[in-house]
């Protein structure tokens, strides 16, 4: 078990250099800098910022420079907002972006293996029809469709929530990202519940259990569940991924001050350090994430050796 | 019915009727009927709210709230607030008197005495003095602050010099006669200094907290100023909270208590949030939704003349345009300018056949064309086009180039079909991101025609003309012309603003003719405004003040 987690650390070292290094290459193969502006800099003040900066050096000089603050924990001066460093923006963005994605997640979850396991128990019915048609179109709309028509209806015409922003950070204001961030993912697990439960319920043990007079509840909860959930553990993963990168698009819609947005605004504005910054946070959480996932696997199926 | 098949028809039904909701939705712009507020301002209609709190939509995100790094809009509107220049302006955008309460400027118009309050303070409760102003003017144009508009304050005698490393920061043209009484030298008279000392660059910063905090100082806890407002909380990409400056030198006329600026950069969002009571003052309103906001929000929609030009530019450095002013002007006249301002921006928009939007004491320049009929004008084109070496066997191809946006692009096909119907010319559209597109135009190896747009920084016609000037970085057509040159230098000189302005209309009428750049419209400013708030008063800066507003009961 510590040899796994041993293992694993060395092999995420080689990951992230193998990521910085797409994304530092990445960022700076697009054309325009940090300071293009419409009004243009006279050429010596560009000159003096660019020496400020270190834009005046070579890449792999950049790049050298770049990592050694990271090993550091320093993400460098933010070339956008130039009152802040990427560190106190991601450690400003970070929480906003945890609680959104995080209960974007629960809620998906809850809902999600809940529908998918009513749906399997009442198999071919009108229940599990209308669930599944409902998935269908929860995964075939982009959530910048669903957003912008969530906002028109609850928070335009019927008022009940706000339109965007964090508000006083009250709960209010983030009903709407989080429905629109877990909608998608909602509708992908209940299908995945739904399949993986009907499989399971086929099964010998199952029948065993029914055989013995267990009644249906504890089949399904103490019995079903935990085996059916596998492809659920799995998912999780590409569930984070699934969650990190809608935010990009939530927090955009609904003017949340997340990571999500400083990603999309930073590579707008070619803000080199602060798209890294998110780029390398963002890298090492899901490297933790998968490693956390094998772990729950292992707890949910002892056959699977680490 | 099988159950496949009652499935796959559930299914059917459902999404029909979802993309039934969706269209229902988008048919009538997603616009439920707008809300009755009832009655504002309680019984007599000048009742005050209780609570003094304003919502602003603030565009981008502010880069750093340092009056002397700034460069943008979004900055200079909160900026405002935090500090008060030695010139203010009014609502309606005249000068008067700010944390000067007057001012002499010598016969020679080149030196500037400033009277400063005594009861002026920053908002620590320290007086504001002379010395604060100089070192925020030299501080401004220290190569070492890294501004991007150093350039604004080189009417200060040695300022440009000081900007470019070559002389020390002290040589600055600036002193302080006794605590309150400060003396600016300048270079040349320049008739519209009083204008420049409103612009941020000249703002003073406090020494103290500047010199305790250094590229911190502009930080919420950390900033202190001498403004209306101080800066309370700064979320970056959501909102910046300013509150009341009890120490400021005319708190009595102060109403808002709490002003919000909200980072928002979709338009569509905006209107969303003004729509749900969040914001009750925007920046701008979303194009497409504008004649449904002039027929059921008129009351709310506030627009007026913005010193601002659209313009398409012409790269004179490479073929098809090198050496060929008659082609470009023919090029300006075959464009239809009112059928742009009224089918496609629509938003009263004033046609643009000069360049220099109508600023103070200035005559807007027009060609001879402008006034000719549309046949006459397009007889004209041709006839230049021909001469140029072009026709319908041998057509002009031109490529088009614009930062990606619909409202961009909707003027880029009007204009291309315009120039093919008129002369025949074949056009290329190619739209960019913004940060590609900006660096592709400056570096003019590609472009051919290109759009383009200035806001002006001052109320004066020379933060126009000087775009044109041959060496400035703005002169993205890289068009030179000794002329213009020669009477932009004369205009700088000038005492006479009648002369002056003579001048500087010469210069255009050359640009006019020679055509580096076609002018498309003047922009407006477009603003929706909630019912509730009073004494919004739209001017040709776009500048508004927290200060002057109030908030109505509701």
């Amino acid at each position: 078990m510590l040899s796994f987690a041993f293992r694993r650390f060395l092999s995420a070292i080689p990951t992230l250099l193998i990521l910085i290094a797409l994304a530092f290459a990445l960022i700076r193969v697009a054309p325009g800098g940090p300071f293009d502006t419409e009004k243009q800099l006279p050429p010596e003040i560009e000159a003096r910022l660019n020496e400020a900066y270190h834009l005046d050096e070579p890449l792999y000089q950049q790049f050298g420079r770049y990592l050694l603050g990271l090993a550091q924990g320093d993400f460098g001066p933010s070339f956008q907002y130039k009152d802040f460093t990427v560190t106190e923006l991601i450690a400003a963005g970070f929480p906003v972006s945890l609680k959104l994605g995080g209960l974007a997640m629960l809620l998906a979850l809850l809902a999600g293996i809940s529908i998918g396991t009513l749906a399997a128990l009442r198999q071919n019915s009108q229940t599990d029809h209308v669930a599944m048609a409902a998935a269908m179109t929860g995964i075939s709309i982009p959530n910048f469709v669903l957003a912008p028509l969530l906002v028109l209806l609850f928070a335009v015409t019927l008022r009940w929530l706000p339109a965007g922003g964090l508000g006083d950070g009250g709960i209010a204001n983030l009903v709407l990202p989080v429905i629109s961030l877990a909608l998608p993912q909602i509708a992908y697990i209940s299908r995945l519940t739904r399949g993986s439960m009907i499989e399971v319920l086929r099964s010998d043990f199952i029948r065993t259990a029914r055989a013995q007079g267990l009644p249906g509840r504890e089949v399904i909860l103490g019995h079903a569940l935990k085996p059916a959930m596998l492809p659920i553990v799995s998912y999780l993963g590409p569930a984070t991924a699934g969650i990190i990168t809608g935010s990009v698009v939530i927090e955009q819609i609904f003017g949340v001050p997340g990571l999500g947005r400083y990603f999309v605004q930073g590579a707008l504005n070619r803000d080199y350090t602060l798209v890294m910054g998110v780029v390398v946070f963002y890298g090492v959480l899901i490297i933790v994430f998968n490693f956390l996932v094998d772990l729950a696997y292992r707890w949910l199926d002892p056959r699977v050796k680490l | 019915m099988t159950s496949i098949a009652r499935r796959r028809a559930q299914i059917a039904l459902f999404v029909t009727t979802l993309v039934a909701l969706l269209i229902n939705a988008c048919s009538n712009n997603g616009s439920p009927a707008p809300r009755d507020y009832g009655e504002i301002g309680g019984p007599s209609g000048t009742e005050l709210a209780a609570a003094q709190v304003l919502h602003k939509d603030n565009g981008a995100e502010p880069q750093t709230l340092d009056p002397h790094r700034a460069t943008g809009v979004p900055e200079g509107n909160i900026l405002r607030d935090l500090y008060e220049p030695l010139v203010m302006e009014a609502p309606d955008g005249t000068l008067i008197p700010g944390a000067a309460s007057g001012w002499q400027i010598s016969a020679d118009g080149l030196r500037y005495l400033f009277t400063l309050r005594p009861e002026g303070r920053w908002s620590n409760g320290d007086p504001v003095t002379a010395h604060d102003f100089i070192f925020s003017l030299r501080r401004a144009v220290d190569p070492a602050t890294l501004s991007g508009y150093a350039s604004i304050l080189y009417p200060i005698a040695n300022a440009e010099e000081i900007n470019n490393g070559l002389q020390p920061v002290a040589n600055l043209g600036v002193r302080a006669v006794d605590d309150y009484t400060l003396e600016i030298l300048l270079r040349g008279p320049t008739p519209y200094f009083t204008g420049l000392l409103n612009h941020s660059m000249a703002y003073a910063v406090h020494p103290p907290s500047v010199q305790e905090h250094g590229e911190r100082f502009a930080r919420a806890g950390n900033l202190v100023g001498n403004g209306a407002y101080v800066l309370k909380d700064w979320v970056v990409q959501s909102h910046i909270e300013l509150v009341r400056n009890e120490k400021f030198r005319d708190n009595d006329s102060t109403t808002i208590d709490t002003v919000f600026y909200h980072a928002l950069e979709n338009s569509d969002a905006v209107f969303k949030r003004y729509r749900a009571d969040e914001i009750d003052l925007t920046q701008g309103v979303p194009s497409k939704q504008l004649e449904w906001i002039r027929t059921n929000m008129a009351d709310e929609y506030r627009q007026s003349t913005y010193l601002g030009s659209y313009y398409y530019g012409l790269n004179v450095t490479r073929e098809p345009f090198k050496g060929q002013p008659g082609l470009r002007r023919a090029l300006s006249m075959a464009i239809d300018r009112e059928i742009i301002t009224e089918k496609l921006s629509g938003a009263g928009e004033q046609p643009a056949y000069g360049w220099i939007p109508p600023v103070q004491g200035y005559e807007p320049q027009r060609p001879e064309w402008a006034d000719w009929s549309r046949e006459q004008r397009h007889a004209e084109a041709r006839r230049l086009y021909t001469e140029a070496g072009y026709g319908d066997d041998n057509p002009l191809v031109v490529e088009i180039l614009y930062n990606t946006s619909q409202d961009h692009k909707r003027i880029a096909i009007a204009i291309s079909s315009m120039w093919k119907q008129v002369l025949g010319v074949e056009t290329r559209l190619l739209n960019q991101e913004w940060k590609v597109f900006l660096q592709t135009r400056a570096t003019r190896f590609t472009t051919q025609a290109f759009r383009a747009g200035w806001i002006g920084d001052y109320n004066d016609a020379y933060t126009f003309a000087e775009l044109m000037y041959s060496n400035n970085e703005q002169n993205d057509s890289g068009w030179v012309n000794a002329d213009y040159d020669r009477l932009l230098n004369d205009a700088s000189m000038e005492r006479d603003l009648q002369k002056r302005a003579l001048l500087m209309q010469e210069a255009e009428r050359i640009l006019l003719f020679e055509a580096p750049i076609i002018p498309i419209y003047f922009y407006v400013s477009k603003h929706l405004v909630k019912p509730w708030v009073g004494g919004f008063v739209p001017n040709i800066m776009d500048h508004v003040y927290t200060k002057d507003l109030y908030i109505l009961k509701h």
